[in-house]
């Protein structure tokens, strides 16, 4: 590595600069002076006015404790948020262990990791609409447990539903969880499992004990990607929803829709706000710069 | 090493196997379905096995055009993955002289991959209304005929459009040139100096091959990842549609087997692109094991 810096580098480095200057700096900026503007139903007006988040939060502290509509849709996709970190860091988890302490052959390993990721390539839109036949009404699970007798008549609860919703995301995202803790295992010194075994650990000891610690970068690299997925989403909970469920995201879209896009933008930056605090309180968890 | 396996083994096996399935079930389901009779529905039993879906497909579903929107996504996908590539490879190589602004441009990449796409979806969208806003009163301000015939919006697939997708593919690809770089050996360019070749003449016969396979996964993420965008896609397209955004305005309103029609000509578009860069990248590399380099070998 050469530490003298060149000509080069910058005119190698202008074009990404420069995009993301354009296409998510400034709309960035954008999106926190365009939420002080005043609008109406058909322009928006630059001015400087706090009524956009007076409005999202009108009467929210008054009515504690009980839930105005902008905590109540918060809170749910906190508890989105919630479910799907714990499902998928498990699931991850296991996934990972499996790959690289079980798995024995290298190629075996890249192959079965391929096989992972290769969803991640696809749509995720047709990934969703593949669970209707399924989880439908005269779905194919439905459809099992029926001619099982285990129900007696079609459960609803299997589609457009939160339970619909939260495997949606589960199957979508798993793989944000997989690729960063694999990457963090494949680094851990096998001689390390050897000697926490030869002082008489048991496996659930390693485990917890010299492996989760161990993959902790990855741990918290994943649950990043995962939270802000789930937080700012509402692609998956429209379509697995069936446009019931509110999101903050639908919400902004909703908005966006009708035109009220200081008010969108407003709750945009209440948004952004939130997931920042919630990496935030996630890198002081795990110290990511020490573990690096 | 060979020591006998421990259940934790099969039981680790038997829930990745079950994870698997969960992954691809689904999906190879309304692989299956999308082949349903003409008599058949949204989901099994089926009725006959035939091409009715996809006849219908190409005739087209409502009023929904799905031919240009495939046209739009074929073209967008593959103009952000050649910008995703060459920015990609540029950035990978600034970045490893250290410059003024380096940390900074990268913690802006990792933002990009991690704020809500909705947010920068809605940024977007809003730059592009005040800058048409800008266009207009320039237009009125010095009475510019061309803008008030012609001039409706800035917005488009290859404007707000290309410019959301990047956000996206961007990261993904610094990403992995800071992988490739990170393990480059540096002493196969000195080399090539020494022996008198230029800056292009490194790069171009050096650095180029070495960095191929990164090459082919970052065009592999461009391109897929463009393809089946949507949350930054919603806002910014402007009156232009792509596939996938046809696609979920269809959910609502197709019940028929047509829409899983559209999901299995994706999806075979999708393990298409990723099939051959795949099989490249693996030939490539069997074929560098073989004719590899012969240090060490006395020649």
């Amino acid at each position: 590595m050469n530490d003298t810096p060149t000509k080069a580098s910058y005119w190698q480095a202008a074009p990404m600069a420069v995009i993301f200057a354009l296409f998510f700096v400034v709309p960035l900026v954008v999106i926190v002076v365009v939420s002080f503007w005043s609008y109406n139903q058909y322009s928006i007006t630059p001015a400087f006015i706090l009524s956009n988040y007076t409005d999202i939060f009108h009467g929210c502290f008054a009515q504690l404790p009980g839930l105005c509509t902008t905590f109540a849709t918060y809170l749910q996709t906190l508890i989105f948020c919630a479910e799907v970190w714990a499902l998928t860091l498990v699931i991850g988890f296991a996934i990972a262990y499996f790959l690289v302490f079980e798995v024995r052959s290298q190629t075996m390993q890249i192959v079965l990791a391929l096989v992972c990721t290769i969803p991640f390539w696809t749509s995720n839109v047709i990934r969703m609409i593949s669970w209707i036949p399924l989880l439908g009404r005269n779905g194919l699970v439905n459809q099992m447990l029926l001619s099982l007798g285990i129900v007696h008549k079609p459960l609803e609860w299997l589609l457009y539903s939160h339970f619909s919703v939260l495997l949606a995301f589960v199957h979508l995202n798993t793989v944000f969880m997989i690729v960063p803790i694999l990457n963090s295992m494949a680094r851990i010194d096998r001689s390390l499992i050897e000697a926490a075994h030869d002082s008489g650990a048991s496996g659930w000891q390693t485990l917890w004990n010299v492996l989760v610690p161990l993959s902790k970068p990855g741990i918290a690299i994943g649950s990043i990607f995962v939270i802000t997925i789930v937080m700012g989403d509402y692609i998956t909970i429209g379509i697995m929803g069936g446009q019931q469920i509110a999101s903050v995201g639908k919400v902004i879209q909703v908005q966006t829709n009708f035109l009220q896009f200081p008010l969108a933008a407003a709750n945009a930056v209440v948004l952004l706000a939130c997931v920042l605090g919630l990496i935030w309180a996630l890198t002081r968890l795990v110290d990511i710069r020490k573990e690096l | 090493m060979h020591e006998k396996r421990t259940a934790s083994f099969y039981l680790l096996a038997a829930f990745f196997a079950l994870f698997v399935l969960f992954l691809y079930g689904p999906t190879i389901t309304i692989l299956i379905l999308s082949f349903q009779g003409p008599q058949g529905g949204l989901t099994f039993p089926m009725r006959g096995l035939s091409l009715h879906w996809f006849a219908q497909l190409f005739r087209g579903i409502g009023v929904v055009d799905i031919g240009s929107a495939f046209w739009n996504s074929l073209r967008l996908g593959i103009i952000v993955m050649i910008l995703t590539v060459v920015a990609s490879v540029m950035a990978g190589l600034a970045f490893r002289r250290n410059f003024r602004g380096a940390t900074l441009l990268f913690y802006t990449a990792i933002a990009s991959l991690i704020v809500p796409s909705i947010v920068v979806s809605l940024g977007i969208a809003l730059e592009f209304r005040i800058a048409d806003g800008g266009v207009k009163a320039i237009g009125d301000a010095f009475q510019v005929e061309w803008i008030w015939d012609h001039f409706t919006t800035l917005m488009g697939l290859f404007t707000s459009g290309l410019g959301a997708h990047l956000t996206w593919t961007f990261p993904f690809g610094l990403l992995i040139m800071f992988a490739v770089f990170n393990r480059f050996n540096p002493a196969y360019e000195e080399a090539a100096r020494d022996l008198g070749a230029s800056p292009w003449q490194t790069f171009r016969h050096v650095v180029l091959p070495i960095i191929g396979p990164a090459i082919a996964g970052v065009a592999l993420f461009g391109f897929t990842l463009s393809w089946d965008e949507i949350a930054r896609s919603s806002q910014a397209m402007g009156s232009d549609n792509t596939l996938p955004i046809t696609l979920r305005a269809l959910t609502t309103t197709v019940t028929t087997p047509a829409i899983y029609a559209l999901g299995t000509v994706t999806t075979a578009i999708s393990l298409t692109v990723i099939g051959t860069v795949l099989t490249v990248v693996t030939v490539v590399q069997r074929r560098r094991r073989r004719h590899g380099s012969d240090a060490g070998k006395g020649v």
